[in-house]
């Protein structure tokens, strides 16, 4: 697959473009205990030059989302419903084999722990050549005066010498510069980072997500941040998408959702951190624990651990209603969440 | 690499001077040759006669002096039987059974690989279930029953080929259909199961979200990674075939060096199986050492530190040491 059949550019030119829309974004995954809904309706806009973070503990369907955003679902996950809007085109209506051209071009992706992402048996040089040798059919040498370019654009000091190492003889925090080089190898406009720091010591987190934003700027990529790493979001991210058991329960920019947050999941994340909490006294947390897939209530999912619960919250779901402010919040009782 | 070959050359020493030693003391406990080449008949001062011309009056200790320094320069005496070197009877069989054995082995992991990826695209699909029943079947069967109804029904029944012997085209099919089986079925398990390991691994996705295709992620990304177990049992696989050359040579009267070990285990023709039986063991050496140097061909990570370029300057150095490998060599039947 050539450049020349994708026909939209492919690097927006200025900020603030919208560059994906997901809407109603379904994901089941067929198990044996029966098809569950992992994603259910969840809906959300990138923009350019902007980061968007998906926010949520383990098992709530952020990374789901990611990879149903990238088709790169496992085979047992399917999406069954829903748009994902890319530059124009809705992915999630073209077959595997059209995606392929927009995988690399249009859409990047970071992954989580860059030991096992990166294959042992290529040397980096080999991988971070693929890309143009799939999409731009160059040759493996002019391939590899690429790859170079790129180690050097992520930082990776002696590029010419180290191109031809294989994945282990990298540290850590090398490894994933590789990895978001590679996502960024063909100008996306859309990087998904996938916990792009969670397997990283802290000073090494620092480095790569400054790189991740340098890129963000250099060529206005839109970033989608997949973590549970609220401080994080709270440094990266321009907007945030809050997930509980599959759902997006508020959305809208950091500050204003971390400074009045509208849902009580969010207040009840914001307060489990811990701030002036001297020693021996307990860390404030949401007591029990998410519902498990298959026990997902019929009302409002955040019912079994909510303070603000009534019998309405048990019998109807609440949907994520727009405040016109570019906020929006699925909760019945919003209004009264600061009274409490 | 040389420090490599080297050391695997010295470490295989003293297995190879085991196999020597055993093959000599065990032809010497399959009975008196004199008994077997004199008539029953022939007098004692015959028997002396025979015994003192071929040394085996000799004290076993000098009689394995003489053997010592026969391997060294490459003589392992006459054959009893021909009279003819025994080195170059074992060095005439020997290419028979080698383009038995490689044919094969190259056929079987031709196939394997084919049907083991194929399997591991969709586990437990039907392709999947077709080809473990297939593969346990072929695995399963014992070669010698399968040579002996191969001939019954294939050659004397239908008459499609051969019975035995080295002819024609033709005559090739059973010995290798026989000997194909069982390294085919225990390679597509292999093969399978780690085509389907290898492509749940995160660099799987990470080669899609290059936009890689389908032919590509198997070929290129999985099949490279799922290559060093299937290389390691081949590898075994291809020794036990050597192995059981010698049944099915027998059966099919396949003039190899099976077929020679047998012979010469029968007519007390010593010199020739002790020949015989080093130059497999050999063999077997040599195909390890190739095994070692595949892996390291495969796989940077267990890749003796001398071949690593000095510019790469390594930041972690993790050298595996090949698995090691025994040599087994079948001395009887």
């Amino acid at each position: 697959m050539r450049t020349a059949t994708v026909s939209v550019p492919r690097a927006s030119m200025i900020d603030d473009d919208v560059v994906l829309t997901v809407t109603g974004l379904n994901v089941d995954l067929r198990t044996p205990k029966g098809v569950l809904r992992a994603v259910n309706d969840v809906s959300f806009e990138a923009l350019s030059g902007r980061t968007l973070a998906l926010l949520g503990e383990s098992g709530c369907g952020k990374s789901m989302t990611a990879k149903a955003v990238a088709g790169l679902l496992d085979p047992v996950a399917d999406v069954t419903g829903g748009t994902v809007v890319l530059g124009g085109t809705d992915l999630a209506a073209l077959t595997p084999k059209e995606r392929l051209a927009y995988a690399g071009p249009e859409l990047g992706i970071v992954f989580q722990d860059a030991l096992t992402a990166l294959n042992p048996v290529y040397t980096v040089g080999t991988q971070l050549g693929e890309a143009f040798r799939i999409h731009e059919g160059l040759s493996a040498k002019a391939a590899k005066v690429k790859a170079i370019e790129l180690m050097r654009r992520v930082g990776i000091p002696e590029p010419e010498s180290r191109v031809d190492s294989f994945p282990h003889q990298f540290s850590g925090g090398m490894r994933q510069r590789i990895l978001i080089a590679m996502a960024v190898a063909l100008n996306p406009r859309l990087l998904i980072a996938d916990e792009p720091t969670t397997a990283l010591d802290v000073t090494v987190q620092a480095q790569i997500m400054k790189l991740l934003r340098d890129l963000r700027t250099e060529s206005h990529m839109a970033v989608v941040l997949i973590t549970h790493d609220l401080a994080l979001v709270a440094e990266e991210a321009d907007t945030v998408a809050v997930m509980y058991a599959g759902n997006v329960v508020e959305t809208g920019p950091v500050k204003e959702v971390f400074g009045t947050p509208h849902h009580p999941y969010t207040r009840g994340l914001l307060d489990s951190v811990p701030a002036d909490v001297g020693r021996g006294q307990d860390l404030t947390s949401i007591a029990g624990s998410p519902p498990e897939l298959h026990r997902i209530p019929d009302g409002c999912v955040y019912q079994s651990r909510c303070p603000l619960v009534q019998d309405i919250c048990r019998a109807i779901r609440p949907t994520l209603e727009p405040d016109g402010a570019g906020r929006a919040v699925a909760c019945h009782f919003s209004e009264e969440l600061d009274n409490v | 690499m040389l420090t490599f070959l080297r050391r695997r050359i010295v470490s295989s020493a003293l297995p190879l001077l085991v196999v020597v030693l055993g093959v000599f003391a065990l032809a010497r406990l399959t009975g008196n040759p004199a008994s077997l080449y004199l008539p029953l008949n022939a007098t004692a001062e015959m028997r002396a006669n025979f015994t003192a011309k071929y040394g085996f009056d000799d004290p076993l200790l000098v009689q394995m002096a003489h053997y010592f320094g026969g391997v060294l320069r490459l003589d392992f005496g006459e054959s009893l039987r021909t009279g003819e070197p025994a080195a170059a009877m074992a060095l005439r069989a020997f290419p028979a059974t080698l383009q038995l054995a490689g044919t094969t082995m190259l056929l079987a992991v031709v196939l394997a690989v084919i049907v083991g990826c194929w399997a591991a695209l969709k586990p437990n699909g039907v392709a999947d279930r077709i080809s473990s029943f297939v593969s346990m079947a072929a695995a399963s069967v014992p070669d010698f029953w399968l040579a002996i109804m191969g001939i019954l029904v294939f050659a004397i029944t239908l008459g499609w080929v051969p019975t035995s012997g080295v002819g024609g085209a033709t005559s090739w099919i059973l010995p290798i259909a026989t000997l194909l089986l069982r390294p085919f079925g225990v390679l597509v398990q292999i093969v399978r199961g780690a085509m389907v390991s290898s492509l749940s691994e995160p660099y799987i996705k990470l080669a899609r979200s290059k936009g890689a295709s389908e032919f590509r992620v198997v070929t290129r990304h999985a099949l490279r990674n799922a290559a060093a177990p299937a290389l390691t049992v081949a590898g075994d696989l291809t020794v036990s075939l050597v192995n059981g050359a010698v049944v099915v040579e027998s059966i099919f009267g396949w003039p190899g060096i099976g077929k020679l070990m047998i012979d010469s285990i029968l007519q007390r023709d010593f010199a020739v199986l002790q020949a015989a039986v080093l130059l497999t063991a050999v063999s077997i050496f040599i195909l390890n050492i190739l095994i070692d140097l595949g892996y390291a061909g495969l796989d940077a990570r267990v890749r003796p530190a001398g071949r690593r370029k000095k510019s790469s300057r390594a930041a972690s150095v993790v050298v595996a040491e090949p698995k090691e490998r025994k040599i087994h060599v079948q001395t009887t039947p």
